[in-house]
């Protein structure tokens, strides 16, 4: 194995068009355009190129793939290859033909998200009115007898119904439900005054959340992602920079992760220039923070260092300026009174704010939207 | 019915998926978010759970493939296992 180690995963971001407009949109705050992305045929090759390097599992997503006319022919390339394919949608815009024919071209599974247990909150967080759709592709993708997976974020607005929440994905016949506590990345980090939940709205969800795994037992897998801000200690990002899986751009950039085009500070190169081996191996953002060499204090000389990795650069990055410091989640980092005011303010606002004056105060996904105060 | 019934006939869920990684050199099942590294024994047990054979027929081929006896409880154990992990559905 040499050292190098090989990715299991490749997201594939085929495009930042998308129907909706969450306020907290992992994707940068610039989108890019349709005219940026890559066309079918530098898709294929970056398809081949990423089973070449060990890539198994295949993640489609945006924005919303659905928009592209091409992610059947992505989609029959992997399973040629013999990779595991999952949709990773809104569900908006997708017919039962939609779902044959993306069965038929070999896609394994299917990950739809909601925003809430209702209507309201599809309208509020994303600004669309078709939280019907979302039941209907529910159905639809069971129908094509895809495994159906959600994926709900959780936040100030929404964390008071996660039990509504879960009775809507088991009524749905979810069979997994990640409960996404807010990256603050991107868009959300824009929105993060009105997004993050006070500590005791976060300690009632986690009952909530622990009973009900309890009672659902094998029916329905429930995960909890880690509200992180709220951690003594950061997350173990992606498993360590660059070493289990790599993200793809809709305009050909690869990244370790899926949020890091918000660093601003490194260069990231292109399948337009470089094959995905070359990128993944040699280039200098993946090898900049590979392994533990590049740590400073308190990183360097900390027994978790193995555990964590430092915590996630893109964090690091978004709330210092610095990539390279710890992450400042760590109870031990300098800059660990950047969460804790977050965290104060957090639990000092009104939680009972209304609907429509948070709606007024909130920067909605669009593109051109991020200037807007 | 379950892999207790040698009858019973078990199959991989439609989620999960079998492959040989030629870059690692190791047999992995891949589910929705995850991969698992399998072990030989692993592989080739559900490399036979393809809904044509019963309990007790997966149990012979192993035994002929392997040249082993007795292997019907190490083949239930991992199939109770496997179930219970929502990797193999028994009928």
């Amino acid at each position: 194995m040499n050292g190098m180690p090989q990715p299991y995963g490749l997201l594939a971001e085929v495009t930042h068009q998308c129907p909706l407009h969450c306020v907290y949109c992992s994707n940068p705050l610039a989108l890019l355009d349709r005219q940026d992305e890559l066309g079918t045929e530098e898709w294929l090759r970056v398809i081949g190129e990423a089973a070449a390097l060990g890539v198994v599992q295949v993640h489609f997503s945006g924005g919303e793939p659905l928009v592209r006319g091409d992610l059947e022919t992505l989609i029959a390339e992997c399973r040629r290859r013999a990779m595991y394919t999952n949709l990773i949608t809104s569900g908006l815009g997708l017919t039962e033909s939609r779902a044959k024919s993306l069965v038929a071209a070999g896609l394994n599974s299917a990950q739809l998200s909601i925003q809430g247990d209702a209507a309201e909150s599809t309208n509020l967080v994303a600004a669309s009115k078709r939280f019907d759709k979302k039941e209907e592709a529910a159905r639809i993708i069971r129908d094509a007898g895809l495994p159906l997976n959600m994926n709900v974020v959780l936040h100030r607005m929404n964390l008071s119904r996660l039990d509504a929440i879960i009775d809507v994905c088991v009524a749905w016949g979810a069979e997994r439900l990640e409960l996404a506590n807010t990256q603050y990345y991107g868009w959300a980090l824009r929105n993060r005054d009105l997004l993050m939940p006070s500590k005791a709205q976060l300690e009632e969800a986690v009952g909530v959340y622990e009973r009900r795994k309890a009672e659902l037992g094998e029916r329905m897998e429930l995960l909890w992602i880690l509200p992180d801000y709220y951690e003594p200690y950061p997350k173990p990002c992606m498993g360590g920079w660059a070493q289990t899986a790599l993200t793809v751009a809709p305009d050909g950039v690869v990244y370790p992760c899926p949020v890091a085009a918000e660093i601003t500070t490194m260069t990231f190169s292109s399948v337009r220039d470089h094959d995905l081996e070359w990128i993944w191996s040699k280039s200098e953002a993946f090898e900049a923070f590979r392994g533990t060499e590049w740590m400073a204090d308190p990183c360097r000389s900390c027994p978790r260092k193995e555990t964590d990795f430092g915590g996630c650069r893109c964090q690091a990055f978004a709330l210092t300026g610095d990539p390279a410091r710890t992450d400042p989640v760590c109870m031990h980092s300098p800059d660990h009174h950047l969460v804790q005011d977050a965290l104060v303010r957090a639990n000092q606002v009104d939680v009972g704010e209304g609907g429509e004056i948070v709606r007024e105060k909130l920067v909605y996904r669009r593109p051109s939207a991020s200037a807007r105060r | 019915m379950d892999e207790s019934d040698l009858t019973a006939v078990p199959k991989l869920a439609s989620k999960a998926m079998l492959k040989y990684d030629s870059v690692r050199d190791v047999a992995l099942l891949l589910l929705p978010e995850r991969v698992v590294l399998l072990n030989t024994s692993g592989a080739a047990i559900l490399g036979l759970c393809d809904g044509s054979r019963t309990v007790q027929a997966v149990v012979a081929q192993l035994e002929h493939d392997f040249e082993a006896v007795d292997l019907t409880n190490d083949v239930m154990t991992f199939l109770k296992d496997a179930r219970g992990r929502g990797w193999v559905v028994v009928t």
